[in-house]
């Protein structure tokens, strides 16, 4: 009898933790949403009347929307470039033999977990060198770089799930290996492609570090141009910024799923 | 008939060494299609950490001393922001094992999907924009802030605390942005237990509470360590949230070395204090690969 009272007092206690860790997760994620919709002209929570006037400052802001544009045609470009640089290095890791595969998988993994500080250091020396420093150019190629592990680890998982024999099959039926690849093999990983593709684009959008040093003037990205703004002032025109930045995040997120659940249904 | 034999032997080491040449050219082809995204990264990210870890062993008048390393040590200044570093990182993993591990262990209970959909409460945190994160948390926190102003009218307090701008509201905002990478290596690992064990545990007579400690909690570790080793690294490396919420009061490791860049321009310091976080970080990702593959992280 005690011990199922105290199996009760337990649960209870892990359901409260629980709850009360997720809420705190998730409101001060979404708590810019209302914030952004204020009709004050200065930061309040809750907001007391209702305007979008912090969205019209946004979108008027000749500053803000270059900074949009910059950091838009980077993500799209880091996508463009790492989704198959990245695809192309798992498929041949996935066919190397075990010990290359293992000692380069964890060298291009490591980017991952090396501090971004140190990454945005060398690159901002490097780019001095090269005349780099300030340009689109080389925003996208240190974000490349940094969205690259994620589209390699996604590929080979999807690769690792997925039954190679049958593009043995098909070279052997008379299919040359770039035909067997194209046509048989990616198909089939296109899902850990795709999500491989969105987590390169989020990346690059939300990079705040390495922007930070080596973007700037008129090619600053709308993360540099947060940061200096939030060291200064609580402006409510963030908030704005903040919900777009979460709208298109969270699209990502279910763009990701709906593939992973359609990928799901077909098989 | 000799003749014929060694013929035919010649024949046959001739189209085994084709074969074998063929099969090497073949793996280096494959292996090419690597080379564009492996020199990528090696240019862009380890090559300048390696030609700036160079860099720190060379003083102001261009010879090969310590000099950077012993100031580093030395220094009162730095000393602070090594502390600094180290409190606010152990701060941050403690209180993320103690909020992370009981959220797993409870959405361990739920069926795959229930549970699956709790974890949205986790995932779009963490593919939510670590700047966004922290300016909610300036809102949040400031003098006039919500957590002020109602624990002002609950009467808990008289006047407002204060909570950004100081350790206080940088170890907040990191424990948020550092939760996520807890829970997700962990989830994974708990999910992979095999409860049965612990009823096994349960029928054979241990409380309930025994049946955690000593079968359930043993299993979760591994996942456990991961998530500990990936807080740490990461909050040892931060730079965004402390340099935001701490209000130029906290000054960790990656700020330092920023400073000592951008207003200093002093990169023999900065890179010695560079590859002091290199190592750590290092040390601690070779230990972690040892009981939780890195990219397991990522898959679902």
């Amino acid at each position: 009898m005690e011990q199922i009272e105290q199996r009760k007092i337990d649960g209870l206690w892990l359901t409260v933790v629980g709850i009360a860790v997720l809420f705190f997760l998730i409101l001060p994620t979404l708590i810019v949403i209302p914030m952004s919709f204020s009709g004050a002209s200065f930061l309040e929570f809750p907001p007391t009347s209702f305007s979008f006037r912090w969205y019209a400052a946004y979108f008027t802001s000749p500053e803000w929307m270059s900074a949009t544009k910059t950091s838009l045609i980077a993500a799209i470009m880091t996508t463009v470039i790492a989704t198959p640089l990245g695809s192309l290095c798992a498929y041949g890791l996935h066919c190397s033999t075990p010990q290359i595969r293992n000692t380069v998988q964890f060298l291009v993994i490591m980017p991952i977990v090396v501090p971004v500080i140190l990454i945005a250091v060398g690159v901002f020396s490097l780019y001095a060198k090269v005349g780099l420093n300030y340009t689109l150019t080389g925003v996208v190629i240190a974000h490349t770089a940094l969205a690259l592990p994620f589209v390699i680890v996604t590929v080979m998982s999807g690769l690792r799930n997925y039954d190679f024999d049958q593009e043995l099959a098909a070279r052997s039926l008379g299919a040359s290996r770039a035909v067997a690849l194209w046509t048989i093999t990616v198909p089939q990983v296109k899902f850990s492609i795709q999500t491989g593709a969105f987590l390169a684009f989020i990346t690059s959008l939300d990079e705040v570090v390495i922007s930070m040093l080596v973007s700037g003037g008129d090619n600053a990205t709308i993360t540099r141009r947060m940061f200096n703004a939030l060291r200064d002032q609580l402006d409510p025109t963030i908030a704005a910024i903040s919900t777009c930045l979460i709208v298109v995040s969270v699209t990502v997120l279910v763009g990701v799923q709906l593939i992973g659940r359609r990928k799901n249904i077909d098989e | 008939m000799s003749t014929v034999d060694t013929k035919f032997i010649d024949q046959s080491t001739q189209n085994i060494n084709i074969l074998k040449s063929e099969e090497r050219r073949e793996t280096i082809t494959i292996f090419g299609l690597s080379l564009p995204a492996v020199l990528t990264i090696l240019i862009v990210v380890f090559l300048p950490i390696f030609w700036l870890s160079s860099l720190s062993f060379y003083n102001a008048a261009g010879e090969l001393s310590m000099e950077n390393y012993t100031r580093i040590f030395n220094s009162a200044l730095y000393r602070r922001t090594f502390v600094v570093t180290f409190q606010i990182s152990i701060s941050v993993t403690v209180i993320c094992v103690l909020l992370g591990y009981p959220l797993c262990y409870w959405l361990c209970k739920f069926p795959d999907r229930t549970a699956g959909v709790l974890m949205v409460f986790v995932l779009v945190p963490f593919w939510t924009s670590v700047l966004v994160r922290t300016y909610a948390w300036l809102v949040l926190l400031q003098r006039n802030g919500i957590i002020n102003s109602s624990l002002m009218s609950l009467g808990v307090i008289d006047e407002p605390l204060q909570l950004a701008h100081n350790l206080t509201g940088s170890i907040i905002g990191m424990v948020h942005i550092m939760l996520p990478f807890l829970i997700l290596p962990l989830y994974a690992t708990m999910r992979g237990i095999d409860t049965d064990l612990v009823r096994a545990a349960l029928g054979l007579g241990s409380s309930p509470r025994g049946a955690f400690w000593r079968v359930f909690f043993p299993m979760s570790l591994p996942g456990l360590f991961a998530g500990i080793v990936l807080v740490f690294i990461l909050s040892l490396g931060f730079f965004v949230t402390p340099a935001l919420l701490g209000g130029g009061r906290v000054q960790m490791l990656a700020q330092r070395i920023e400073s000592t860049i951008t207003v200093y321009s002093n990169w023999g310091a900065a890179s010695a204090l560079g590859v002091v976080l290199l190592l750590l970080a290092l040390v601690m990702i070779w230990l972690m690969n040892r009981v939780f593959s890195l990219d397991k992280l990522f898959m679902r």
